[in-house]
């Protein structure tokens, strides 16, 4: 607990500085390559005949999706707590990889918790980490996904936190960590905003993301919140459908619960014990949701949906082919619940759909699943 | 728990101590303990590991074997707080069906044949599932005298702790050695039953290191709270054990306890082994213990 008192008045005093916050824009140009495109997907739309579709190009970040942008600003928030020793968690490996890098660029010594059946499907993600010169510890414990690299990643901070800095990955956990990831990552709905109004003049009638903690969706979102005739959709993981029981669909199956340090809607049995998830994507794979997403849920202002595996990996095919894209499997669950939505809306209308990252990482396991071997 | 800004948090001061209400089994405990110039063991165990019917035994079987005070863990699927040992040990007494509700079933059974002071150790969430007013009155009714919230931070504990306080549960909260004297201040005042004061940076099952620290530390805090001190987390030997009981009024045997149940949970000795360790560890607190240091 004292570590989380020290982090909330650190980053308390650099989200006021200026030259923290020119330091930060400054990286995210330079080294992420920001800003990233939006993209006009004009035989994804002509296909479904209805909305324009636009993509928000975060998989074009280094290191291939927007956990970068949180990583850079909470390791230059290490630097300046002088912690010469960072660790994360890590799911689909995306954000382990972003933090090894970041990591890499400053000199810090880095160690990546990851369950062991997230080693498995992102394998290649585990030998990247290494590269880049990080610890990768497996968690054998529990459903050895994301939430058991969470407690771990919680145990190691609260033993060497003299030392060391926990970069989480999404807008979860203790305060402050849903407001400084969000704040982290809202560059991506600035973007979006100024981008959209120069190609269209106008603003989008949706927005839709995938919520895995819910740190892409809120970045997008977020610069969209005050304006109220711009639609937004969160996409969870349905798995292998909500009947199944096997899902991470937070909103459909859960109520609210504590779990790693928040109040949020969270997947548990009827004694409080969290439940295990199942997703194809290891980055949606999480028995909680970031809390900022339950408030906006409760409040009616964010909408929240589904879309199954099946759904995730034709969406997946769907944009290899229509655009030349392959999104990762996370973002592919955003694109599936376009898929269902564009028809329906008139082709004046706008929709911007958050590419969080690409594909590369899926595509073993996407082989794996149609049976070819690589 | 939630992530509420600053401004959000109780107010300690509102929370006046109850000195009218009757000594409860944990005042009681500590006065004759303190009466007599001796030290409290504290036996951790997990409820439920390997079963509750075995942890009904074991109960009376540390007591006999000269426990002072038993905590229950609460098995919880999340337990961050933990190191591996009490990890596996949530595993199992989540295996063998345990639920918050069975350990106060077996707890009110407990109540016919024993009164030693029993305090939970339970995970926020497998209380909030419950309700915690729910869980208050039920526990108090089942005999439990206090309980620990170990991923509950003071500034979110109100609620919890108004009704343990209406109930007569005692809150007992932990103190990090890296909690800054004001905070030092606010949990010291607030804990009810006893403080835990952790003994170290980490998690339970580490190694104690610093004995010079605990003991700086825990002459801080009795500066602030005449509530007795107990020092948990890395105590795994008599010895350690001995040295402890030289600075604070209770040491803590968690991991080193639960690590002997894990070996022998197939066992039919099983209490009995168990309470042969605890005995050694109450041996090596006792005034005359020969190791014993100050
Ligand atoms: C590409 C990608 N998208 C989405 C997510 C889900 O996280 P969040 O909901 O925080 O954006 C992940 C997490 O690993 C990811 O790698």
């Amino acid at each position: 607990m004292p570590a989380i008192l020290e982090l909330e008045e650190a980053y308390g005093k650099t989200r006021r500085d200026r030259a923290f916050q020119a330091e930060f824009a400054d990286y995210l140009k330079r080294f992420v390559g920001r800003p990233t495109s939006l993209y006009f997907a004009e035989r994804l739309t002509k296909r479904l005949g209805g909305a324009k579709i636009y993509l928000k190009r975060e998989d074009l970040c280094h290191t291939g999706a927007h956990k970068i942008n949180n990583s850079i600003g909470q390791v230059l928030l290490a630097r300046r707590m002088k912690k010469k020793r960072v660790i994360a968690e890590t799911g689909a490996g995306q954000h382990g990889v972003a933090t090894a890098t970041a990591a890499a660029m400053f000199g810090l010594t880095c160690e990546i918790y990851m369950g062991t059946e997230d080693m498995e499907r992102q394998s290649l993600n585990v030998f990247r980490m290494r590269l880049l010169g990080a610890t990768v510890t497996g968690v054998d414990a529990g459903s050895r996904t994301l939430k058991d690299a969470i407690n771990e990643a919680m145990r190691d901070w609260t033993t060497n936190v003299r030392t060391t800095n926990y970069i989480l990955g999404s807008v979860l956990g203790p305060h402050p960590y849903p407001m400084m990831v969000r704040d982290f990552q809202s560059i991506i709905g600035r973007e979006a905003r100024k981008q959209i109004l120069a190609e269209e003049g106008r603003l989008p009638d949706y927005l839709v993301a995938c919520v895995g903690g819910g740190s892409n969706s809120i970045g997008l979102f977020h610069a969209f919140l005050k304006n109220p005739h711009v639609r937004m959709v969160g996409v969870e993981a349905a798995g292998l459908g909500i009947e199944s029981g096997k899902h991470a669909a937070r909103f459909a199956g859960g109520r609210p619960g504590v779990l790693h340090g928040t109040m949020t809607y969270l997947l548990q049995d009827d004694d409080g014990q969290v439940n295990l998830t199942h997703s194809v994507s290891a980055g949606l794979d999480y028995a909680a949701v970031g809390p900022e997403h339950s408030y906006y849920h409760d409040a009616g202002r964010i909408q929240y949906t589904s879309a199954t595996d099946e759904e995730a990996l034709a969406a997946f095919d769907l944009l290899a082919r229509d655009e030349g894209i392959m999104p990762a499997l996370e973002s592919a669950h955003a694109v599936a619940e376009v898929v269902k939505l564009a028809p329906k809306l008139k082709k004046k209308q706008v929709v911007i759909v958050n590419l969080s990252g690409r594909g590369d990482k899926d595509v073993q396991q996407v082989a794996r699943i149609k049976g070819v071997t690589l | 728990m939630t992530s509420n800004p600053p401004g959000h948090r109780t107010d300690a001061s509102r929370v006046t101590r109850h000195a009218s209400r009757a000594p409860n089994r944990l005042e009681r405990k500590f006065g004759d303990l303190r009466a007599k110039g001796e030290k409290a063991l504290i036996a951790y165990i997990m409820a439920g590991d390997p079963s509750l019917h075995e942890t009904e035994a074991l109960v009376l079987q540390l007591e006999q074997s000269g426990a002072d005070i038993i905590e229950l863990g609460v098995p919880f699927s999340d337990p961050i707080a933990d190191g591996p040992v009490i990890q596996k040990a949530a595993e199992r007494a989540l295996r063998s069906g345990t639920s918050l509700r069975k350990i106060l079933q077996t707890v009110a059974s407990l109540r016919s044949k024993t009164q030693i002071p029993l305090v939970l150790m339970a995970y926020y969430n497998t209380i909030y599932a419950l309700g915690e007013a729910a869980f208050c009155k039920r526990a108090v009714e089942a005999g439990v005298d206090g309980v620990i919230v170990p991923d509950m931070p003071p500034e979110e504990a109100g609620p919890l702790e108004a009704v343990a306080e209406q109930t007569g549960l005692q809150t007992i909260f932990l103190l990090a050695p890296t909690s800054t004297p004001a905070r030092r201040t606010v949990v010291a005042r607030r804990s009810r039953g006893f403080l835990y004061y952790v003994s170290l940076t980490g998690i339970t099952g580490a190694k104690l290191t610093n004995l010079a620290e605990v003991r700086r530390n825990v002459a801080k805090i009795r500066r602030a709270t005449d509530v007795p001190v107990a020092v948990g987390f890395g105590i795994a030997t008599p010895q350690d054990a001995a040295q402890v009981a030289g600075i604070a009024d209770g040491v803590i045997v968690g991991s080193a306890i639960v690590r002997q149940v894990g070996e022998h949970q197939h066992d039919p000795g099983l209490p009995e082994r168990v309470g042969r360790f605890v005995r050694s560890l109450k041996a090596a607190i006792a005034p005359s213990g020969a190791s014993s240091t100050a």
